[in-house]
């Protein structure tokens, strides 16, 4: 403490710049969003493990000098070792080659799917929720009557209808999964429009379409990767579960569903069957729940700027 | 709340109605022509024509079969020979309900107080032991859930059956096969909720009454945390379901899911068609339900009709 | 007379993520039988936390009591146990909160939330206490209290939900009720019902008030003696004459002059305090209003300033009192100067 003299006491008056000191550097939603996502170590672990998995499934099965669908009568059901690094199936086939083709099909299927039901689900739901009136009235009365059929009922149907195979999983579970996200968006959207800076545009007379790309989509789309990553791992147990059933990918084509539905018959014999396809559905289901978790807040404005 | 009863009703029966019309036009779709299977004896195919009125129009067709359909007439199988749709579902029906309803007990219980404990611990080692189970259980499909428990606890460790579904004993790994993933979903929407109002005024308020802490959390907390489960009870249903059609394959359990699987995989349309007509009428009476159950519960959407 | 409650030097601070927020830095007061109390001060000031200590209603953690006593008719609020802290709330001290909206639990009847209070504490048969709370629901202006008893907080106005607020506050006759700004979230009209419906309460009952608030209208109307908070600190205290007509305090003139009164001259411009206040994370080593004090010296940025009494309740804290300081339109009193509360 300073010593107390008569020359110190001069009023001085206010000190602006003091008055209203901020601290903190000025960052972009973007910026920030990307900079919490690396600051969060589970969520930036699990896109590193879904990067890994994905550089795999691509090159995995080209450097090995396996095929994964020719079988081997002499090396049926061999346990994981140096020439099988995940051991072989029943019919003697190459685990790994198989786990990283099944890699291939889950999760393009999971993405694609995905994907597809976001963008669908976004563009109606965004015109049903910012036009609203009769395109609205029509669009959420289709909603509604589909949102009452289980989604899982409406794929197996037409599965059992269209037939087996990738492109055929991927158009049956986007019949009905855009739902979700159309709901989603469309009460986001309609949040978003009657809100105060939305008004604020209008009136200074921003046509539509620039309110849509400048102020509405900004808002909506950390919400909507958000959701896309949560609805992944969704589609990638939808996916496991028909193959499983009987009614995706049929043999000797292969996924991750497949290879568990094997590996289950073995389950009392072989159970690394199991194990190698359980952990790879498990792992990346953990690592897209988890990027999601990481993504949501990354992208919740009351968390910005916290560390 | 009337008003929002026969909204909600109506909604169903057009949903309903929509469903049985999809499987009618998908029937038609079916490739080649599912009634021509050489495979068939004359007896089924008699009993199908006579269902479906094969030889009749399209439109005179569909009239007849959403009668049937509404009346509870799903028809004939196409593999067994000779049995209905119905008496498959009502002998098979029983065993499914019972492991939903285990499962959903199981779920539900067992959810409600790992949300609560990780809540009331919040940031502790507890608090992250729950999270760890929540995430675990909702990163693990039914089937992988199921052949893990077998393996481990039938197998193993031959601690209980992996078959069958005789007595107590041969219901708990089933139960807890199909309900693992709903307790983990439940347990995680139960801690953020719980969160919620351990923050909340009223908690506030609760404490400065002079409320022993014992008596804030369980008649002000758990009661106002409780309310939003409730309306994950639909949705929750339907993933209880799905699970139990791989469930019963795995642990060869008599119940519909077992005959719908079967049926998928030996082509028996007409069982598979029935199967979902009944499944899907099931569903969108069981979130009917629901609905207006948490209507019922929550005292502010009780008497102003409106969802809060 | 005795004081019923005592606050010496008290510190409470919070652990967030971002360090220690000192939330409340060493505060003293006391309120005597039968007076209210007015704590006021803008957002962030310290006002609520404050008053929630007396009831030890701030959660620890996170939140923490570096230091200081409240002494509730001589024993120590902050060496209690469980149990007799519970005796404490709601039978000898009373609490209003700011938001009647959500202080009401939803899914209780308004009955029975009145009666929680004695849960614990007096044995009573259930008719007695039915008793009790409609009697309490007729004092504080609820008509019929038989519909009302059985009916959820959904159901009742703003107005009636902070009715329905005070009559758990005062149910379990409290000596003390403490309000934290039982006004901001209401309309007008309503605000002035509530208070009157205070002050009357205050009459009948003899219950001493600490009303805490950012209003110094609300002030004026109900308030004995007043505290004006900045910055976790009491900066000026006395009672509400004193504050209004002899302010000694530039924050306490910026309040002022801030709001309208009826002799506000036509064209004369309201005078907002310029800035914020002071970040509680690392707060200021001078007096917290320095940066926003047109009065500032050298002296108020590196030096706490002294408390300085000016009649027998009038105290405050700024070095504008210092013998050294220049002549300003703050008018020097000073007839003790105090150590440094």
């Amino acid at each position: 403490m300073a010593e107390i003299t008569r020359e110190r006491f001069k009023v001085i008056g206010k000190n602006t710049k003091s008055m209203e000191s901020i601290s903190r550097p000025n960052i972009g939603y973007w910026q920030d969003a990307w900079r919490r996502i690396r600051k969060n170590r589970i969520a930036f672990f699990s896109l590193c493990l879904i990067g890994l998995y994905i550089l795999l499934a691509i090159f995995a099965p080209m450097f090995s000098q396996y095929d994964y669908s020719t079988q081997n009568v002499n090396e049926m059901s061999q346990s994981l070792s140096s020439k099988h690094w995940f051991g072989t199936d029943a019919l003697g086939r190459d685990l790994w080659v198989r786990s990283w083709m099944g890699a291939r099909v889950s999760l393009t299927i999971g993405f694609a799917a995905s994907i597809i039901n976001a963008c669908i689900g976004s563009i109606l739901g965004g015109i049903s929720g910012f036009y609203g009136g009769k395109v609205d009235m029509l669009i959420q009365r289709i909603v509604d009557v589909l949102y009452g059929i289980p989604s899982m009922i409406v794929t197996i149907l037409l599965m059992v209808v269209i037939g087996n195979g990738v492109h055929c999983l991927i158009i049956a579970m986007c019949m009905v999964g855009w739902i979700g996200s159309c709901r989603f968006v469309r009460g986001e959207v309609l949040k978003l429009r009657e809100s105060d800076f939305v008004a604020a545009a209008r009136i200074l007379g921003v046509p539509d379409m620039v309110i849509i790309i400048k102020h509405i989509l900004p808002n909506v789309m950390g919400l909507i990767i958000t959701n896309l990553t949560m609805a992944i791992p969704g589609a990638i147990f939808q996916e496991a579960f028909l193959s499983y059933i009987g009614l995706g990918i049929k043999p000797p084509g292969c996924s991750w569903g497949v290879l568990a539905k094997e590996g289950i018959a073995q389950l009392r014999i072989h159970p690394y069957q199991v194990v190698v396809p359980a952990v790879l559905i498990c792992t990346t289901m953990l690592a897209l729940n988890l990027l999601g978790d990481g993504l949501r807040d990354a992208f919740d404005p009351k968390l910005r700027g916290t560390e | 709340m009337a008003k929002y009863i026969v909204k909600r009703v109506l909604l169903a029966i057009v949903t309903l109605f929509v469903l049985a019309s999809i499987v009618f036009v998908l029937v038609r779709l079916l490739p080649g022509d599912p009634f021509s299977n050489p495979k068939m004896t004359p007896e089924i195919r008699a009993n199908l024509e006579a269902y479906y009125g094969l030889d009749k129009p399209l439109p005179v067709q569909y009239v007849t079969y959403m009668k049937n359909v509404f009346r509870g007439d799903l028809g004939y199988s196409m593999k067994y020979e000779g049995r209905t749709v119905n008496r498959i579902i009502s002998e098979s029906f029983p065993f499914s309900a019972d492991l939903g309803i285990r499962a959903l007990c199981f779920a539900f219980f067992f959810g409600i107080i790992l949300g609560i404990i990780a809540a009331l611990n919040r940031g502790k080692k507890l608090d992250f032991l729950c999270i760890l189970i929540a995430i675990i259980g909702t990163s693990i499909p039914d089937f992988i859930m199921g052949s893990l428990l077998q393996y481990f606890f039938g197998i193993k460790w031959q601690l209980l059956p992996v078959a069958q579904y005789t007595s107590f004993r041969h219901t708990i790994l089933p139960s807890i096969a199909v309900g693992f993933y709903t307790l983990a979903s439940v347990s995680r929407l139960m801690r953020s909720s719980m969160l919620e109002v351990v923050t909340s005024d009223y908690t506030k308020t609760a404490r400065a009454k002079g409320l022993s802490e014992f008596r804030v959390t369980f008649k002000h907390q758990i009661r106002n945390a409780i309310t939003p489960i409730i309306t994950i009870m639909g949705p929750t249903v339907a993933a209880v379901l799905t699970g139990t059609f791989v469930i019963e394959a795995l642990f060869a359990i008599p119940g519909m899911g077992k005959y719908y699987v079967d049926s998928i995989n030996m082509a028996d349309y007409t069982l598979v068609l029935g199967m979902t007509i009944f499944y899907g009428a099931f569903l969108v009476i069981a979130i009917l339900i629901v609905d207006i159950l948490y209507g019922i519960i929550d005292p502010r959407i009780r008497l102003s009709g409106k969802k809060a | 007379m005795e004081n019923l409650l005592e606050v010496k030097n008290l510190t409470f601070s919070f652990h967030t993520y971002g360090g220690v927020v000192k939330a409340v830095r060493d505060v003293s007061f006391e309120v005597r039988p039968g007076e209210i109390l007015g704590i006021v001060g803008e957002s962030g000031c310290g006002k609520s936390v404050t008053s929630s200590c007396i009831m030890r209603l701030n959660p620890e953690p996170p939140g923490f009591f570096e230091g200081g006593e409240i002494l509730y008719k001589g024993n120590d609020v902050l060496k209690m146990d469980k149990k007799a802290l519970r005796n404490i709330r709601g039978t000898e001290i009373g609490f209003i909160f700011q938001d009647p909206m959500t202080s009401l639990n939803p899914t209780m009847r308004i009955g029975k939330q009145i009666e929680e209070v004695f849960v614990g504490k007096k044995n009573m048969s259930a008719a007695e206490k039915k008793q009790k709370a409609l009697e309490i629901l007729k004092l504080v202006g609820i008509s019929d209290g038989e519909r009302r008893y059985k009916q959820y907080p959904h159901e009742l106005s703003g107005g009636m939900k902070q009715r329905v607020m005070i009559a758990i506050a005062l149910v379990g006759s409290p000596s003390i009720v403490i309000a934290d700004e039982p006004t901001t979230s209401l309309d007008v009209t309503i605000e002035a019902q509530i208070l009157d419906l205070l002050k009357n309460l205050q009459k009948t009952l003899g219950t001493s008030i600490i009303l805490i608030t950012h209003d110094l209208g609300v002030i004026a109307k109900l308030c004995d003696r007043v505290l004006v908070m900045y910055g976790g600190k009491v900066v000026e205290r006395g009672t509400v004459d004193e504050i209004f007509y002899e302010t000694a305090h530039p924050y306490t003139k910026g309040l002022m002059q801030s709001i309208a009164r009826l002799d506000t001259a036509k064209g004369e411009k309201l005078k907002p305090i310029e800035g914020t206040p002071p970040d509680l994370f690392s707060p200021p080593v001078g007096c917290p209003f320095a940066a926003r004090c047109e009065y500032c010296m050298d002296v108020c940025i590196d030096t706490p300033p002294e408390t300085y009494t000016l009649s027998e309740e009038h105290k405050t804290c700024c070095w504008l009192q210092h013998e050294f300081a220049p002549d300003t339109d703050i008018k020097k009193t000073v007839i003790k100067k105090g150590e440094v509360e």
